[in-house]
């Protein structure tokens, strides 16, 4: 039950609503509890709200170790 | 697919990561996922079946819906017959069997049930019918709490009068603490609840390295986040080592998401809670401070549903408490089935045994 979506902040409106989309799904979201919030950022979406925001440097941080066990994992093949 | 999710199924990482897994484990250990979401990606993923066998995972009591005790669906039960009450909350609550009769069941008998997608849809709800009572059931752990605080929050600027809660909120660190103090199965590290933690961060957990030695990692959902995760707990072990880690960084900052919890705690207060299979664990639950009690259903409405009774030779308890695998249940996969299920850890698709009837297991 505890699962958060990514999904990208396409509308910022009026009282901390605005829509998000994820893979081609649009939805209201409510920006109250991460109200600094921009256009093209990525949100954890949960219930309705957004709790988050995706960290992109961390995300490719995370990526880069990943890569590196993918290299280990082929190496291994 | 999404974006950030993709990117965390590769293959010749996840053989990577299961190869450096095989290289440091040395030892029979039990590492334990305690949310519900995570149960249920290990068995997607069928990650299991890759762990090098010294390695089990215990799926520990972090669905929400299967921790609600049968009193509380009971209280929804009794509330949702009110004359003229419509009865909201999330969808996996709909086909929890309490003492007698499950949500859905009510509603197939004509009480106003309806599911929302969030709590926001049911205070809309009672905005746009003014002379309905609208009463959601809320359930979660701090990953939702914040959600339905900033919803209770919205009611109240809109001065609605017709809007209830019946808080069941639960909290994941002191059932943590519940876990440990019962030294029913030895854990050797915890997987640590991504979502919660995005709202919490990871401070809460630290008595668990302090106090018990015990490592903890933060991991994400992805099937690599989920191999990462595992990682970095045994490389915790194999150095001697016990803190938290975050291996979900993209999501968790470690002081979680403040202004989240600061509306949680404008709106709720900490209280004791009973959680099916583990009892009664003091600080766990959350309940409407005084300042918003007139938001509670309980209060609003005199219900008085008969008392509890428990599903017969259900082994849900012992399932939340990792202590047995749903195959030692005599139910399990004979009298209760997805279809009919006997417990709630049939239900819910996080359930522990729904994840073993679906997927099966080694
Ligand atoms: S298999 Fe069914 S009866 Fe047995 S513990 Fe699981 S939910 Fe309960």
């Amino acid at each position: 039950m505890c699962l958060a979506i990514p999904a990208r902040v396409i509308k910022v409106g009026e009282q901390s609503l605005g829509l998000v989309e994820m893979g081609g799904v649009v939805r209201e979201a409510s920006f109250m509890l991460l109200p600094d919030v921009r256009l093209g950022d990525y949100v954890l979406l949960h219930a309705g709200y957004a709790l988050q925001k995706v960290d992109e440097a961390e995300a490719e941080e995370t990526l880069r170790l990943l890569a590196e066990m993918a290299e280990a994992g082929r190496a291994e093949a | 697919m999404v974006r950030y999710v993709q990117e965390f199924h590769n293959a010749a990482a996840a053989r990577g990561l299961l190869a450096a897994i095989e290289r440091i484990t040395s030892r029979p250990l039990n590492l334990m996922e305690v949310c519900g979401t995570h149960t249920v990606a290990i068995f997607r993923h069928g990650i299991r079946q890759l762990l090098p066998p010294p390695l089990s995972m215990l799926s520990g009591p972090g669905c929400p819906v299967c921790v609600t005790t049968n009193a509380d669906i009971d209280k929804a039960i009794a509330l949702a017959e009110q004359p003229g009450v419509t009865l909201t909350t999330f969808g996996d609550m709909m086909k929890v069997p309490g003492s007698r009769q499950s949500l859905q069941q009510v509603k197939a008998d004509g009480s106003d049930v309806r599911v929302v997608y969030s709590p926001r849809d049911a205070v809309c709800l009672a905005r746009d019918n003014p002379r309905r009572p609208v009463v959601f059931l809320a359930v979660g752990f701090e990953t939702t709490a914040p959600t339905i605080a900033a919803a209770l929050l919205e009611a109240e600027a809109l001065g609605l009068k017709n809007f209830y809660l019946i808080s069941v909120h639960k909290l994941i660190p002191p059932a943590m603490r519940a876990l440990l103090d019962a030294r029913e199965v030895r854990i050797d590290g915890f997987i640590c609840p991504g979502h919660v933690s995005v709202v919490i961060g990871s401070q809460p957990y630290q008595f668990i390295p302090q106090q018990y030695g015990v490592p903890c990692v933060i991991t994400g959902f992805e099937p690599l986040d989920i191999l990462q995760g595992i990682e970095m707990l045994l490389r915790q072990i194999a150095e001697g080592r016990a803190g938290v880690e975050i291996q979900y960084r993209r999501g968790v900052r470690p002081e979680g998401n403040p202004l989240a919890r600061e509306l949680v705690s404008r709106v709720f207060e900490t209280s004791d809670a009973h959680w099916r299979g583990l009892g009664c664990i003091p600080g766990s639950g959350l309940k409407l401070r005084p300042e918003y009690k007139r938001f509670d259903a309980e209060e609003a409405f005199a219900i008085n549903p008969p008392p509890a009774k428990e599903h017969k030779g259900c082994l849900c308890g012992d399932i939340l408490r990792g202590v047995k695998t749903p195959p030692e249940c005599p139910l399990f996969a004979k009298t209760c089935t997805p279809e009919r299920p006997v417990g709630p850890c049939m239900v819910s698709s996080e359930g522990t045994c729904a994840g073993w009837y679906q997927y099966g297991s080694s």
